[in-house]
């Protein structure tokens, strides 16, 4: 036996399959980063060149580097009103400290920062509104379609009016949503702004749709097997729905919510706008009558902020359908 | 032994089409006795599962009825439990909580959570299926979900198991372990079974009486052989047992020269028959490749 040479084949052989892994590893690289690094790239140069070529009433159209420059200027603006409203605190505290100091029973209030609310305080206002109307719609979209999968005559009854409501526009439901709201919600002390209800119901109202039908669809094709296996079995309406109705129209019922979800984020700006929530619609229609220089480049970022959050909250929506699936195997996407 | 255990008389049962109606049955009498095994034999479409369904109660008779232990069957219930051809397992449910779903419905009153836990693990294990409790239906075998499914039936303690070809998606090594399985259990526990087959050798080998049907549309009983053979059976050694080959030839005979399948009443089957298999005459010792289908997987 000639040792020496196999070992020195084994490591030519060896170092042939690191260099072939290593091919194969780029190759990968290339088509999960490098190809859609190419599209951004070729989207943002025709960008810059169409938005060159573009002059509104309120200056150039802004391009990509404009866009970033605006993104920048609201981090910045962001941080300082963080700071003012520290600096306001730290007053407020030294203020009152004295006071304590000077007459022990003296009565101290801490009184809120109203500055203006920063870009990154509208982002958020504008998520836990999407999510308020998402969660309503929800909390009625289920119960609706499962009622609706497993009765034939509630469906016929609710489906004409299903069909008829979903194509509405958000901005038709606004008006109505917002004198409803006004004409019912009335307190002394409010737990919720009015524009806030009427943003989250008109929400709601769009985005109650798709839950329903795919609910519906989902738990109509249940398989007549296990529905002979719960006969058989004379389960309670309970336990049926919850063992066997639910689980198998699980997946479907995902679909419904993320498409909800997706519609619900697109409705929110619309009504953001009309109804004065201080969200990202409100944003947008701010710098739009503002009509500043920077408005256009202003409304950029708002236009790829909201297609990053829209992109996100899909993802989550997708990892908790992950979660909660029993079919682990299940190509989900 | 009570004579008419299980009793069809005069079971007719009509579908509604959008033109005449369709009969599938008629004239179906039928006496079953406790503890006895029972085999349907017939053609595709024939209406076999129909028959069955009616015991099971999952249809309605058009006309005549079934009668259990003298009580009238006019909806499903887990004194008939059914075993699917396609296993009906909850997919999202482990096999020790498939069963479970089963004892908990039948026995909640009646036994405390241990013995219920014990029961569902007898049962199990009854079936050689207690080394996969935790699973989910995916991640076992086309056989094993058959066991469980059998398990989850014998678990109900029904008056009669209603088997709806069985073993129909398996391979032929796995339904000869079936098979053996099942004779054993039934040899231990005495039940009364009705199973649906399209296999003469495994009607042969398990059943004390088989009923042959004639083709649809208005099927009916057309003959039962009583197999006289003697329990337990071994399947190599009735291979080649003349009385055994006798038995096989007058079903085999009845199926292909009595009551031939027209190929054209193939169109007329009702989309919720049996699916479109042959009845199958090789001898079960010999595997044949068959694709098991496992839907629900």
């Amino acid at each position: 036996m000639n040792a020496p040479k196999i070992r020195s084949d084994i490591s030519q052989r060896l170092q042939q399959l690191s260099l072939a892994s290593l091919l194969k590893g780029l190759r990968r690289t290339v088509k999960n980063l490098v190809l859609p690094l190419t599209g951004i790239v070729i989207f943002l140069f025709i960008w810059q060149i169409a938005a060159s070529s573009i002059v509104t009433s309120l200056g150039q159209f802004p391009g990509p580097s404009d866009v970033w420059q605006q993104s920048k200027t609201l981090v910045a603006e962001h941080r300082q009103e963080r700071q003012k409203a520290d600096a306001f605190y730290t007053r407020q505290e030294v203020r009152n400290a004295k006071k304590l100091a000077k007459n022990p029973q003296a009565d101290v209030k801490v009184r809120p920062y109203t500055g203006k609310a920063t870009y990154f305080d509208q982002i958020f206002t504008s998520l836990y509104t999407v999510m308020f109307g998402f969660l309503v719609a929800t909390f009625i979209a289920i119960p609706l379609g499962i009622l609706c999968g497993l009765s034939e005559n509630a469906y016929r009854a609710i489906n004409p009016i299903i069909q008829t409501f979903k194509p509405v526009s958000p901005l038709a439901w606004l008006p109505l949503v917002t004198m409803v709201v006004s004409a019912l919600y009335v307190s002394d002390d409010p737990m919720f702004e009015k524009a806030f209800l009427t943003s989250g119901f008109t929400v709601a109202l769009c985005c109650l749709w798709p839950t329903v039908v795919n609910t519906i669809v989902g738990v109509a094709s249940i398989n007549r097997d296990l529905i002979d296996v719960s006969r058989v079995l004379r389960l309670s309406s309970p336990v049926y729905i919850k063992t066997i109705v639910i689980p198998s129209a699980t997946p479907l019922i995902f679909t419904g919510l993320r498409l909800s979800l997706a519609t619900g984020w697109m409705v929110l700006i619309a009504a953001e706008m009309l109804a004065q929530n201080p969200g990202l619609g409100k944003f947008i229609w701010d710098e739009f009558q503002n009509g500043s220089s920077s408005s256009l480049g202003r409304i950029m970022v708002a236009v790829i902020t909201i297609g990053i959050i829209g992109f996100i909250l899909d993802q989550l929506m997708l990892a908790l359908q992950k979660r909660m699936s029993w079919d682990k195997q299940a190509v989900l996407r | 032994m009570n004579k008419n255990y299980l009793e069809l008389s005069q079971v007719g049962i009509e579908f509604p089409t959008d033109g005449e109606p369709f009969r599938a049955l008629q004239n179906i009498n039928l006496s079953i006795q406790k503890g006895e095994f029972i085999s349907l034999i017939g053609h595709s479409g024939c209406g076999k599962s129909t028959v069955l369904n009616i015991i099971a109660g999952l249809y309605r008779a058009s006309e005549g009825g079934v009668i259990l232990e003298g009580r009238e069957v006019n909806e499903p219930g887990p004194d008939r439990a059914v075993v699917f051809q396609n296993h009906a397992l909850l997919p999202w449910l482990t096999v020790y909580e498939n069963v479970e779903l089963a004892v908990k419905s039948v026995f909640k009153k009646t036994k405390s959570k241990a013995e219920m836990r014990d029961w569902i693990a007898h049962n199990l294990s009854l079936v050689h299926m207690d080394h996969a409790l935790h699973k989910r239906p995916g991640e076992i075998s086309g056989g094993m979900k058959q066991r469980v499914g059998i398990a989850r039936c014998l678990a109900m303690q029904p008056k009669v198991l209603l088997m709806d070809e069985p073993f129909g998606a398996l391979d032929a090594l796995t339904r000869a372990h079936l098979q053996d399985s099942l004779m054993e259990i039934q040899n231990r526990l005495g039940n009364t079974v009705v199973m649906i087959t399209h296999d003469v050798d495994e009607a042969v080998l398990l059943s004390d009486r088989i009923v042959m049907m004639t083709n649809g549309p208005a099927a009916s009983i057309g003959e039962i052989l009583e197999i006289d053979l003697a329990r337990p059976r071994d399947r190599l050694a009735l291979a080649e047992d003349p009385a055994f080959n006798a038995c096989r030839q007058q079903v085999l005979r009845f199926l292909y020269e009595k009551h031939r399948n027209p190929a054209a009443q193939a169109a007329e089957v009702p989309a919720s028959e049996t699916p479109p298999t042959e009845p199958q005459v090789a001898p079960a010792s010999v595997p044949k490749a068959k694709p098991t289908s496992s839907a629900a997987a």
